[in-house]
């Protein structure tokens, strides 16, 4: 059987089961809707909570960023792990004690305040549709890729998957397809890498394959400093080069950290467990099922890095494996020789000698006069025509495109065919778990926060069970269109949701938990000042052309810088402001007494 | 029979209030103290101490780059584990503490009660 008919047989199978556990779990009222009837067993939770946080990106991108980074990679390792220990100890059990439906809800009744809870309502949107439309994209993508078809179609066909079990179904519906989806982009991450580790080091285990000798006898990562040293790349496993200091490393991962503890549709999860106990036991299955994916994602990246340097590196066109031609049809790699047959790729500090790049976000004309312009000058011996090399170099394109690697690498190991179909099911399945959290953040913060608590308080179960389903139903067509028209600044914007969690949600929900005396006013005037911080250090730095004037701490990290101004602000106020409300005290207390039997 | 306790600050309520405030002041040190282990494991071994751990290695790993990469996780994970054992174990401990309560208060209602009707 080829690849292709592999792929439809297992995304044919997966999206049958989707649909047929989304039909098992509809539901009839909003307490089913918003938080699956708060039934669901914290293993399963665990399951689910770990499908839908990670995402198309950490199914695709993480391994190949972590193989371009080396050790800075790490930062992405332990800033979306570690924020779940945040999570777990912090806000979990308490807000679960709270019995809300959505963060906004949660922020609206601590601090008596509709500002607050519409400040966190429009945050929850922004994060939310931020994160949505690249889930959308991942879908279009690995369609297109693997079934031929378009990415516009490919993103159709999700949207109305994902419409007909989340509409059904809301939360309890989104719940198990998400625990079904977590076992099928487990297996398609940790099979290869398994496969791959025993091939290379003869380990089975990934994590020990990545610390044991290739058959040649050295250990596999110091070859790879040793590659990397040869070609001109910063060595694999050293700490802290280039831009990432030891600053912007620390920053990084403590913003995502913090952020990944503040993102609503993380947060919702532990509403739909039965008690304080099982939310705090779905925070450690949550994290162990995500471990398992985190762990091996470094060994793939390892791996792949070898591989890449072993099968490109010095080829001549006609040696050039498969997997290299499917992927420069994409533009995702591209090669322009130097005269001599062979292909060279290296880094920055022999970038002269480069012949590997990425089309990028340059249009494709464009690119095709770049190469034509390349050819002329090598035909002419450099008299007509222009060096593309130093063209594309200084449009910032050296290297292919990381997240190629995911998908590439069973090819690039020349795994069986099931097995690098199964791959293409997994990062369906990642992107539309994710995909259908936010969607229900999205209609519950419309449908129950804005349109029952604060415009309709008499609308009727009935009414509100109505209106839940248009907003996701809407949410989900408004999600694939930006899937089909991304906007250009995907990846940044994501970058921008963690700051924005970070520096809003995170020291909002702490301090209405551990702080007894904080009311609205300090809450208010603290997230204002974090979010106005972070929002415009971002956009100056990324899009006007600002200095990192913040001790040169880049975009990625500043969220911490926001959270740390958003406590200040607020601790300081908290003394000078009114006490809150009695009604309020006695929320704070309840949080913090033991649960009953 | 006659002496049910008022929920006003009678002796037993004021003794429930004291367990309950142990009870926070324990989750709030153990919630502190994994904490401490979270920063030292993944902001501490991970990144701050990334250097001079890179000197040393474990199997075929520098050990920075292995807290960076592999152990931070793990300990995250073996944190949160911690922290669900020892708060369920907390719990019980402090319902089986309010049970007593309440049974020794209701014994020495009855038993007040029995002497009266007795007089």
């Amino acid at each position: 059987m080829t690849v292709q008919a592999w792929t439809f047989l297992f995304v044919g199978l997966t999206f049958s089961l989707y649909l047929f556990l989304a039909w098992r779990a509809r539901v009839r009222d909003t307490q089913g809707f918003y938080v699956a009837g708060r039934g669901v067993p914290a293993l399963a939770n665990g399951m689910a909570t770990a499908a839908d946080w990670m995402s198309a990106a950490s199914f695709l991108s993480m391994a190949g960023l972590i193989s371009f980074l080396g050790y800075a990679g790490g930062v992405y390792l332990i800033g979306w792990t570690g924020g779940f220990v945040l999570l777990a100890l912090l806000l979990a059990p308490y807000l679960r004690k709270c019995g809300h439906y959505t963060v906004p809800d949660f922020v609206g009744d601590r601090y008596e305040s509709s500002a607050a809870r519409l400040t966190a309502l429009l945050c929850a949107l922004f994060v939310s549709f931020c994160y949505v439309a690249g889930q959308m994209r991942g879908v279009g993508i690995v369609f297109a890729r693997f079934l031929e078809v378009d990415v516009d179609v490919g993103v159709a066909i999700g949207m109305a998957l994902v419409f007909v079990y989340a509409t059904l179904g809301g939360m309890k519906g989104i719940t198990w397809t998400q625990v079904a989806q977590y076992w099928v982009l487990i297996a398609a991450f940790v099979i290869p890498a398994v496969a791959i580790s025993w091939q290379l080091t003869g380990e089975p285990v990934p994590q020990v394959g990545m610390g044991s000798e290739l058959s040649s006898g050295v250990p596999v990562l110091d070859k790879l400093d040793q590659i990397h040293r040869d070609l001109g790349f910063a060595d694999y496993t050293t700490a802290f080069v280039g831009s990432w200091d030891q600053l912007n490393v620390f920053c990084t991962a403590a913003a995502l950290m913090v952020g990944t503890a503040g993102l609503p549709h993380v947060i919702v999860r532990f509403y739909t467990v039965k008690n304080v106990g099982a939310a705090r036991w779905s925070g450690f299955f949550a994290l162990f099922f995500i471990a398992l994916l985190y762990l091996t994602a470094p060994a793939t990246a390892a791996f792949a890095r070898y591989y890449v340097f072993e099968s490109l590196h010095g080829k001549t066109e006609a040696e050039l494996p498969s997997w290299y031609r499917t992927w420069e049809q994409t533009g995702l790699v591209v090669w322009l020789d130097d005269g001599d047959g062979k292909l060279a790729y290296h880094g920055a500090a022999q970038q002269e000698q480069n012949e590997v790049f990425r089309v990028g976000a340059l249009p494709a004309v464009e690119f095709a006069e770049i190469r034509a312009d390349h050819a002329t000058w090598l035909e002419s011996g450099g008299e007509r025509g222009s060096d593309g090399r130093a063209v594309m170099t200084a449009k910032n394109l050296s290297g292919f495109d990381a997240d190629i690697l995911v998908l590439a690498t069973p090819e690039m190991a020349q795994l069986a065919a099931w097995i690098i179909a199964l791959v293409a099911a997994g990062g369906l399945a990642a992107a539309l778990s994710t995909a259908s959290g936010l969607l229900l953040v999205i209609s519950s913060s419309i449908a129950h926060d804005l349109y029952y608590r604060m415009l309709r308080p008499q609308a009727t179960e009935a009414q509100r069970l109505r209106v839940s389903r248009t907003t996701i139903g809407l949410a989900v067509v408004v999600a694939g269109i930006f899937g089909i028209y991304p906007p250009g600044f995907v990846s940044q914007v994501v970058a921008f949701a963690f700051g924005l969690a970070a520096s809003s949600f995170f020291p909002v929900l702490v301090l209405g938990i551990f702080g007894k005396r904080t009311s609205a006013i300090p809450a208010i005037a603290g997230m204002l000042t974090g979010i106005t911080f972070t929002a415009s250090y971002i956009l100056g730095t990324v899009y006007f052309g600002w200095e990192r004037w913040c001790f040169g701490i880049g975009p990625q990290g500043i969220g911490i810088v926001g959270m740390v101004l958003n406590f200040a602000v607020a601790l300081v106020l908290t003394p000078l402001c009114p006490r809150p409300s009695q009604k309020a005290r006695e929320l704070v207390a309840m949080m913090r007494e033991p649960e009953g039997d | 029979m006659s002496s049910s306790p008022t929920p006003t600050a009678t002796p037993i309520t004021t003794e429930v209030q004291r367990a309950n405030a142990r009870y926070w002041r324990r989750n709030l040190f153990l919630t502190l103290a994994l904490l401490v282990g979270w920063f030292l494991a993944g902001l501490g071994c991970g990144v701050l101490f990334a250097e001079p751990l890179n000197e040393h290695r474990l199997g075929g790993f520098p050990l920075g780059f292995w807290f960076a990469q592999q152990g931070a996780i793990i300990a995250f994970v073996v944190l949160i584990l911690i922290y669900a054992v020892v708060m369920g174990r907390l719990d019980r401990a402090h319902r089986r503490q309010v049970a007593r309560l309440l049974a020794e208060d209701a014994d020495a209602s009855s038993a007040s009660s029995a002497t009266e009707g007795d007089a």
